[in-house]
């Protein structure tokens, strides 16, 4: 197991967002998270890569409890993380938003543009990130993702915001990834689900409620009544 | 022409220029130039954790005062020569900025506004409270005498000038090769979204304490050279004032921009000179125009220069 968490939970004022999770991630998997909106998805993410602090409960990388270890160290372990709210640095050059997450790493100009090629925005590397469309913003985050050349890869909702054609240039740069790269995917478009992951994980209210493969997440009926409601 | 080539023979421009003024400027815009330059240092020693860290600090008087004090106190009671008392000062402000750095950073946004400001008027306490190391309020001159680094006289104008300038090259110097250098880019990054760059793995205190630092002792050279070159150490250069000034130079010339700090100083400088010369209420003219500046340009002089004409400008 490259990602292991045992009891992970987290209250916000009493409210449970995250509630006694047991979570296991093999090395080289593609997995799923998904789950209603508000089921916790994003918290949980949140407390692997060390964003929030979990109120109880204890998670492992690589066979190392990182429970307490500060977020920048979890990423020098090989973890990287990519915003559900785009959050690149607006007023830098697309390659400089790339360089940045590059350079933590040692990697050099090289790796930069073929991450940026990559992704499909060689043509775009000079512009302000600020200035390239929400799609294109989305891609950049994935790059600066790709380019740490993580052993974990955290996608937070990638494709929210991208249209069918860059949809489908995602899930083949995915597919590419896979086996060498351990890939957890928070994701809202099923059939981004259905087509990459190997596993899914479905929280709903904090709590895990089924894990399978995308197939047997199809057909279970309690998924189905989490999502289309029970009534 | 290339950015990086731009960006060479504009500020090389201006040094040249400056070194040349020395020769034809009048005697008293020459006196002028020569402190314009040393709190222009300052301002760039702000600049680098203000504008580029995006940290605002209040206190940066308790830097100024620690290289200033350093360098005097050792040459008026240990009897230091006038390089051996710099380098003590520039010590003494590196150490202040890691202690200072060390408390402040625990704090964010207004609350690191408070403790640093709060700090610094510890330190102006201090200088006070000790009255008879320092001359509290009233303060000590630094004679003729002891002002004569390696034989040549530090109050003769063109020598006070020459070592003005010199400060004044090595700091923008600095500062230019820091915000061009991929350390000064992770600053500029943690300006820009903080969290982002913590989640590319960068440490972010630590990062943020070394740009205190570097800020710091930077204003400490620049205390501790005005306290040498002009002769004079007091209490006043700790005092809340001496924490505002830099942050209005860097605000009028442009936060974030490496000439900012020099032009607004020159700026703010010339116009409580000039506005000096026409009524008392000269500081109203002043606060004018900073009304007007801060509505018309408020990326600063440079940083507006920035925006609409010159967008390489580091």
């Amino acid at each position: 197991m490259i990602l292991s968490t045992r009891g992970l939970t987290k209250s916000f004022d009493g409210l449970k967002a995250v509630w006694d999770v047991d979570f296991d991630l093999p090395q080289g998997e593609v997995r799923a998270l998904i789950g209603p909106n508000g089921a916790g998805k994003t918290t949980l993410v949140s407390m692997i890569c060390g964003r929030i602090t979990p109120s109880a409960g204890s998670i492992s990388f690589d066979g190392r409890d990182i429970t307490t270890l500060p977020a920048h160290k979890r990423i020098g372990l090989g973890m990287a993380y990519t915003f559900q709210i785009t959050s690149v640095f607006p007023r830098l050059d697309a390659r400089e938003n790339v360089a940045l997450a590059a350079r933590r790493g040692r990697k050099g100009d090289a790796a930069v543009e073929a991450a940026l090629a990559r992704v499909g925005l060689a043509g775009r590397a000079d512009q302000e990130a600020g200035d390239l469309s929400y799609g294109h913003q989305r891609l950049l985050e994935i790059a600066m993702g790709l380019v740490q050349e993580p052993r974990l890869l955290i996608l937070d909702e990638p494709t929210q915001g991208l249209a069918e054609a860059e949809i489908d240039g995602f899930k083949t740069l995915i597919r590419e990834l896979a086996g060498d790269t351990t890939i957890l995917l928070i994701e809202h478009n099923m059939s981004v689900v259905m087509e990459l992951a190997e596993q899914v994980t479905v929280l709903n209210f904090g709590e895990v409620l089924a894990e399978g493969t995308p197939a047997e997440i199809h057909e279970n009926a309690a998924v189905q009544a989490a999502y289309l409601g029970s009534g | 022409m290339t950015a990086a080539r731009k960006i060479i023979l504009l500020h090389g421009g201006l040094l040249a220029l400056l070194f040349v003024l020395q020769f034809v400027l009048p005697a008293y815009h020459h006196g002028n130039l020569a402190r314009i330059m040393v709190l222009a240092s300052y301002a760039i020693g702000y600049n680098i954790l203000f504008g580029y860290t995006g940290l605002l600090s209040l206190g940066h008087a308790l830097f100024f005062a620690a290289g200033m004090y350093g360098m005097g106190l050792s040459i008026q009671h240990l009897g230091a020569s006038p390089a051996t008392a710099m380098l003590a000062g520039i010590v003494v402000g590196a150490l202040v900025s890691v202690v200072l750095g060390l408390l402040a950073l625990r704090t964010v946004g207004v609350a690191f506004m408070i403790v640093t400001l709060m700090f610094a008027q510890a330190g102006y306490l201090t200088a006070l409270y000790f009255v008879d190391w320092t001359r509290g309020d009233e303060g000590f001159v630094i004679q003729q005498a002891q002002r004569i680094l390696w034989g040549i006289d530090l109050s003769d104008a063109t020598n006070r000038y020459f070592a003005a300038y010199g400060l004044f090259a090595a700091c923008l110097l600095i500062s230019l090769w820091l915000v061009r250098h991929p350390f000064g880019k992770t600053l500029i990054a943690i300006r820009e979204n903080e969290e982002r760059v913590r989640m590319l793995g960068y440490d972010i205190w630590a990062h943020k304490l070394a740009a205190v630092v570097i800020s710091g002792t930077i204003s400490a050279a620049a205390g501790a050279a005005y306290g040498l070159l002009f002769g004079y150490v007091g209490a006043s250069f700790a005092a809340v004032p001496h924490s505002i000034l830099p942050l209005l130079y860097v605000l009028l010339g442009g936060a974030g921009t490496v000439l900012g700090p020099f032009i607004g100083t020159l700026f703010m400088f010339y116009l409580i000179d000039l506005s000096s010369g026409i009524t008392t209420a000269h500081m109203l003219i002043a606060g004018v125009a900073l009304v007007l500046l801060t509505l018309f340009a408020p990326q600063g002089l440079v940083g507006e220069l920035r925006r609409r004409v010159w967008r390489w400008l580091p």
